[in-house]
């Protein structure tokens, strides 16, 4: 979404804002909350964007498993599970007495529809891979499922967890779009469109009901309408606030409290590898030390996020710090341009319209010219960039958040856009797939980490931060956003 | 009278013809697919492909063509990518926010204007006359954003009379609607009044120069009864032209208004069909809003025609 305006405009808001002190009087059970882009429809099942999980996930949709706050997954719809000793067959009981929001029983048929829709031909899933290594999925009896696998998938727990993974309702699928029905402690109220979505408590839920009476998801898109939407305390919570130059006001001001935590967002200086002067990692190593990663934090993110040296959530228990390998050094930069012969080299750089690509992209441009590479910046939408850079592979480096959780695996697959191709690394991800001891996967995901590090696949930049703001009674919002989500259910006023 | 009625209306077909030609061209040469748009990054090649199915994006340009022109022959626009809603219920939604803030604005922009650019003729080259002149630059200058966040500074953070932006509905009442509106109105009739203004107080200093007032004068009517009775009504005909142009700016041309006040607009409603490649919706709103146009255009024609017979004749 464009920005229409910035730098002084937020200026002039925030010298007017700071004389305003009052306190906010606001019912102590609904929650009106910001979020920057509207959800283009309301099923999780049926699109990738990630304001659809964030109105619907866990307040609405029930998956058989779910993410909580600290990123671990847990029972949600299912009771418990066991896995067969060859790691094929899940056998998933599940709770009894849950209902959807039309009234209908939600029942080992339903999760059979819900996962053979999403891995059917003609699926339109946008995570249809979460499902493809299923082999069937037989409603045993009304509260037992059994899944079976083609090959064991020691990740399939996770996968269980996503928004796309949730449960739905033969009966109701068909308007999910505009009226979701589902099993979680909030039902779907109204949506006026372009302005916002109403959910109510769920009287019927089947767990623990929830504080708040109602929730209102309200779309602001422009960074100073959200500030002042904020501070006229028109929205309670802004979890995604998207004017981070204002967060030290809201810091200053008892009123709100400041919400920083750590997304899934690997952001790298994406490098395709099967470019020209790219595909010899002396140049990509030269690249990855020629930036200064604190310099692009500071300047392009307000000093938010945390500095990765490898494709990886710095706060998963597997992660390495291996930004030491890539430590800014513009002089071992230049020497590895020299012996490369590359010393008059300029690349694309086609930079997507959020602010760490737009700006980052400024600041890594300056740092290459240092060590001598020129750079042609093109700005692009992100339908452009989709087709130019992601489809048709024609660029010579960008910069992107890569937002899903424990998507390593992406440097499997040769044909994605960076075109790594290592078989060595293709080898790792095998292993993992069948590695079902946590031991073993760390091991594993360790070796994939330093893998592509000394292959200086991509220049990694930093770890993508949120930083929300919320009124400051307000108990019970997500810290990091383990996945997309707005969850609701554990959110409370104090007095 | 019916031939020339008959040759407009050939025009307006013809009119819409092109237009519909040129947008459908415009919005092919658009890169950047909608299904892979809305699938995101990790989307397999056969869903992208299941989804296009989905979405009718298949077929030749040609046939894709007539089947948009054809749907809306019948009043079928068609229906969102996105919102998977028709386009004609989507416009209609936004039009219950657009159709009253452009009139709200229009409304406060001509009660300011016609007194003030009245008021400005009659002090022509005195003080009244250089302020009203002065303000109106000022007002004409200042950028309506701009303008729009003093408002929500003031009015919204401050004084807390007005919440900073959105739209209730109007099924929650009439009065809460209209509050709601009120601060957009303002900023978006400001420009509007100066303009207008101006063009008003031209206007009414070009008829009194005219023989008949004189005559008026002359006759021993006062000032004040020749200027309502005589100069306004007759300096009335610039400004209604001025004012149909500025009311379809403020239908369509109220995106920023709608971004600063975050309402859901038509406005608002087209620049998010073009960011998110909702391309659907765009083509059949903007052929909405030039059908609008034409429309309007043809039945300026006739009054023109109805008003003057020597247009008449001459086709």
């Amino acid at each position: 979404m464009k920005q229409l305006f910035s730098g002084p405009a937020l200026a002039t808001f925030a010298a007017a804002a700071v004389m305003n002190v009052s306190a906010v009087l606001a019912a102590q059970t609904s929650i009106t909350v910001g979020m920057q882009l509207e959800p283009p429809n309301l099923d999780p099942t049926g699109g990738a964007a990630a304001a659809i999980d964030e109105v619907v996930y866990a307040n609405v949709f029930e998956g058989l498993t779910r993410y909580q706050a600290d990123g671990s997954v847990a029972p949600a719809l299912a009771k418990s599970w066991t896995i067969s000793d060859d790691g094929l067959v899940y056998t998933f009981s599940l709770h009894s007495g849950v209902k959807f929001h039309d009234g209908s029983a939600m029942d080992a048929e339903d999760v059979k529809f819900s996962l053979d829709r999403a891995r059917a031909e003609d699926s339109t899933n946008a995570q249809k891979r979460l499902f493809t290594g299923i082999a069937s999925v037989d409603a045993v009896d009304a509260l037992t499922v059994k899944i079976t696998l083609s090959n064991p998938d020691g990740g399939f727990i996770t996968n269980l967890a996503w928004g796309d993974a949730v449960i739905v309702a033969p009966e109701s699928i068909e308007n999910a779009k505009t009226a979701p029905v589902g099993t979680g402690p909030f039902t779907f109220s109204r949506w006026v469109q372009g302005d916002r979505v109403e959910l109510a408590r769920n009287p019927d839920y089947w767990g623990d009901a929830v504080a708040l009476e109602k929730a209102t998801f309200k779309f602001i898109s422009d960074p100073t309408a959200a500030f002042a939407a904020m501070m006229a305390g028109d929205i309670d919570a802004f979890p995604g606030y998207p004017a981070p130059e204002t967060l030290p006001q809201f810091e200053a001001d008892p009123r709100f409290r400041v919400i920083v935590g750590s997304t899934e967002g690997e952001t790298i200086l994406s490098t395709n590898n099967k470019a020209e002067n790219l595909s010899d990692v002396r140049i990509r190593q030269a690249i990855a030390h020629a930036i200064d990663r604190q310099a692009i934090i500071d300047g392009a993110m307000f000093g938010y996020g945390t500095p990765i040296g490898t494709h990886f959530a710095p706060h998963h228990p597997d992660y390495v710090d291996l930004t030491g390998g890539s430590a800014h050094d513009p002089a071992k930069a230049r020497a590895l341009l020299k012996e490369a012969g590359a010393e008059n080299l300029t690349l694309s750089l086609k930079l997507p319209p959020p602010s760490y690509a737009r700006r980052g992209g400024e600041i890594i441009a300056a740092q290459l010219r240092e060590v001598g590479i020129g750079t042609e910046i093109e700005n692009l939408e992100w339908a452009q960039w989709l087709e130019q850079v992601f489809r048709g592979k024609d660029f010579d480096l960008t910069i992107v958040s890569h937002t899903e959780p424990m998507d390593i695996g992406i440097y499997a697959n040769p044909d994605y856009y960076f075109q790594y191709d290592s078989a060595a690394f293709q080898g790792l991800i095998d292993d993992l797939k069948l590695a079902t001891a946590p031991a073993d996967r760390t091991r594993i995901l360790q070796a994939a980490q330093k893998q592509i590090a000394g292959d200086y696949v991509n220049g990694y930049l930093f770890q993508l931060a949120r930083t929300g703001v919320a009124n400051a009674r307000i108990n019970g919002l997500w810290e990091n956003a383990p996945t997309q989500a707005n969850d609701l259910t554990g959110v409370s006023w104090s007095d | 009278m019916l031939s020339y009625i008959l040759s407009r209306l050939v025009a307006l077909a013809l009119s819409l013809v092109v237009a519909s030609l040129v947008i459908f061209v415009m919005i092919e040469l658009v890169p950047g697919d909608p299904a892979s748009f809305m699938l995101g990054l990790n989307a397999a090649p056969d869903t992208v492909a299941a989804l296009r199915a989905e979405l009718g994006l298949g077929g030749s340009p040609v046939e894709r063509y007539l089947r948009w022109v054809g749907g809306m022959l019948q009043g079928d626009f068609g229906t969102s990518y996105t919102y998977r809603a028709p386009v004609a219920e989507l416009v209609t939604a936004r039009l219950a926010v657009s159709l009253p803030l452009a009139l709200m604005a229009l409304l406060l922009s001509t009660l300011i204007a016609i007194p003030v650019g009245l008021y400005a003729a009659s002090r022509r080259g005195r003080q009244g006359d250089w302020s009203v002149m002065g303000l109106t630059q000022l007002g004409i200058a200042i950028p309506n954003f701009w303008f729009a966040m003093i408002l929500v500074v003031i009015f919204a953070i401050n004084l807390r009379w007005f919440s900073a932006g959105g739209f209730p509905g109007w099924d929650q009442g009439i009065w809460p609607s209209l509050k709601a509106l009120t601060l957009p109105a303002v900023a978006l009739a400001l420009p509007q009044a100066s303009i207008l203004a101006r063009v008003m107080r031209s206007a009414v200093l070009e008829v009194l120069g005219q023989d008949y007032i004189r005559t008026a004068r002359a006759k021993g009517l006062s000032r004040r009864r020749t200027l309502t009775d005589h100069a306004l009504r007759n300096a009335l005909i610039p400004v209604l032209t001025i004012i149909g142009l500025q009311f379809s700016f403020l239908i369509a041309g109220a995106i920023i208004i709608e971004n600063v006040f975050f309402l859901p607009g038509l406005g608002r409603l087209v620049f998010q069909g073009i960011t998110q490649r909702d391309l659907i919706v765009v083509e059949s709103v903007v052929m909405l809003l030039v059908f609008a146009v034409i429309l309007v255009n043809f039945l300026v024609d006739i009054a023109y025609g109805l008003a003057d017979p020597r247009l008449r004749r001459r086709s």
